[in-house]
């Protein structure tokens, strides 16, 4: 049988989803061992045993020197700053996607403007960001809408733009003002899309939570990569950024259900 | 019984490109007229005038005795091929639309007792069109007949003063589409519309109308096709509004009738 038409059942392809990490998991315990055994101090591939041990003073233990829980409140910052990040991106993104989409005025005006943005690499973008708002949490955040938000108004102004026209002239004769048709027509057909740019957006506003913690700040995930990478500190290192992937795939879900629970229609086969 | 919309000496020219010209048309209040004419002669830019998505470059058009405005209004309704009905609502929501737009200006969407009064206007209207059972499902769950009938009962919420359909059945297989030339011929009848019909198909162009206008150009220069434009080449009158839709059963009848009415009405408007 060819390869494009195998089926694969449910329980067999969560085996198979398996075998790749179980894999990779025995060959990293197998180099591991192996490392550890001749030098004691191994700093680079820790065992799972030492990670623990270390994550435990992070996750359970007030840090003596600021008195707070380190792995909690580093995830509480990274996760305030994105969620902020994202929430402006998302907002803006509708706001101004929905304009740019449904009417030529606006699109005339500003269209060329926000794919200007949109070009600029939102790093390049940092100094200035930081020389302007300074090395708080503003600059942090404000990476992350520079980063995200065109992207996603240029999404949103895309696919408003490509409803069929006919629906547009079906609203209108049927009474539809400007408002209404973006009230009732644009706002809701936009709503999926909105959950699937924001879903394609969080990889890139990881990448700059990250970078801009990594350069100025005192708190948060990436800070803390970035700071214990001076002492080789693999052991926090690593089961940092298994939290951060878990962090990034339970969004994800949640976005996900979120997009089929409230809009059903937008995912059902024809 | 005065005309209802009039074309009066309408051209539509998009520079050098002549698409329609020295259209003059009256169009009377419960008339069922299909247009046909073969492609590229004008039949969807006649259409997008009646809708008022174009503006005559010369000429004017009147609906009722006033001037058309270059915008779509709701006293033309339309029913398109495909796309003609929102995704996101379903049929129910779909048929009411009309009525919040026109009661809600601000929020589009009604509550409380004007909500009710809607629906029971609208599930009448699904009744009419036969989806009384189907009022909760979204298009995506119908199938194309059905979702042509939900946007023609969307469309006849509003009671428009013209309902324009653009091949609204060239999507469908032929039993689903016969039974929609009945449904549209009782609505037709019952409701006492006025339908201006676009159509390739130049059976159901005879079988559902009671006058036929064939658009094309009146003359063809091989040298310059885009200079001369369409205008009505044919109008012919089938004077049998009485008669049951019969697409099947009488074809000599039919071709019989068509046959008289052509010779008359060409020689009668001289349009040729």
């Amino acid at each position: 049988m060819r390869w494009i038409n195998r089926r694969i059942s449910r329980s067999t392809a969560l085996l198979m989803g398996a075998t790749p990490i179980v894999v990779l998991l025995i060959v990293y315990l197998i180099i591991a061992t192996d490392r550890n055994a001749i030098n004691p101090n191994e700093k680079i591939l820790p065992l799972p045993g030492a990670m623990f041990d270390v994550m435990r003073a992070l996750v359970f233990e007030r840090d003596p020197l600021s008195g707070r829980y380190l792995f909690w409140s580093d995830t509480a910052a990274s996760l305030g700053r994105l969620g902020i990040g994202v929430a402006i991106s998302t907002a803006s993104a509708l706001c101004v996607g929905l304009l740019l989409g449904l009417l030529p005025p606006v699109r005339a005006t500003f269209g060329m403007l926000v794919t200007g943005i949109a070009v600029i690499p939102p790093i390049a973008l940092l100094p200035v960001l930081f020389i302007v708002f300074g090395l708080g949490e503003t600059a942090k955040v404000a990476l992350i809408v520079i980063g995200i938000a065109p992207f996603m108004v240029r999404d949103i102004a895309g696919h408003i733009g490509a409803l069929p026209r006919e629906q547009i002239v079906k609203a209108q004769t049927l009474g539809a003002s400007t408002w209404q048709l973006m009230l009732r027509v644009a706002l809701p057909q936009s709503m999926p899309r909105l959950i699937q740019a924001t879903r394609l957006s969080l990889g890139p506003a990881w990448v700059f939570l990250i970078s801009a913690e990594a350069i100025a700040s005192d708190i948060g995930l990436g800070y803390r990569i970035f700071l214990v990478r001076r002492y080789l500190a693999m052991d926090v290192i690593i089961p940092y950024v298994i939290w951060i992937a878990i962090l990034a795939a339970v969004i994800d879900f949640v976005l996900v259900l979120t997009s089929k629970r409230l809009f059903g229609w937008a995912h059902r086969e024809t | 019984m005065g005309a209802l919309l009039s074309f009066r000496d309408v051209w539509v020219e998009y520079g050098d490109l002549i698409v329609i010209e020295r259209l003059s048309l009256d169009i009377e209040e419960g008339a069922f007229v299909s247009v046909i004419g073969p492609s590229g002669a004008g039949k969807s830019s006649f259409l997008r005038l009646v809708l008022g998505q174009d503006a005559p470059s010369r000429g004017s058009i009147t609906l009722d005795g006033v001037d058309l405005k270059p915008e779509c209004e709701p006293d033309r309704g339309v029913v398109f091929q495909r796309y003609s009905v929102f995704p996101h609502l379903t049929a129910l929501g779909n048929t009411m639309f009309g009525i919040e737009c026109a009661k809600a200006p601000f929020v589009a969407k009604l509550f409380g007792g004007g909500r009710r009064e809607a629906i029971a206007q609208a599930e009448e209207m699904l009744e009419a069109v036969g989806l009384g059972q189907s009022k909760d499902l979204y298009p995506s769950q119908m199938s194309g007949g059905m979702q042509q009938r939900l946007a023609i009962a969307q469309a006849l919420i509003t009671r428009p003063r013209i309902l324009l359909l653009d091949e609204p059945f060239g999507a469908l297989d032929p039993g689903i589409r016969s039974d929609m030339h009945e449904l549209i011929t009782r609505l037709w009848r019952d409701y006492g519309l006025t339908i201006v019909m676009v159509t390739h198909d130049i059976e159901e162009a005879f079988g559902l109308g009671n006058r036929v206008l064939t658009l094309d150009k009146w003359r063809l220069d091989p040298h310059a096709p885009h200079r001369f434009g369409a205008t009505v080449v044919y109008d012919l009158a089938l004077g049998r509004k009485d008669k049951k839709p019969s697409l099947k059963s009488e074809p000599e009848a039919d071709d019989a009738s068509i046959e008289r009415t052509v010779s008359n009405t060409i020689d009668m408007n001289s349009n040729n």
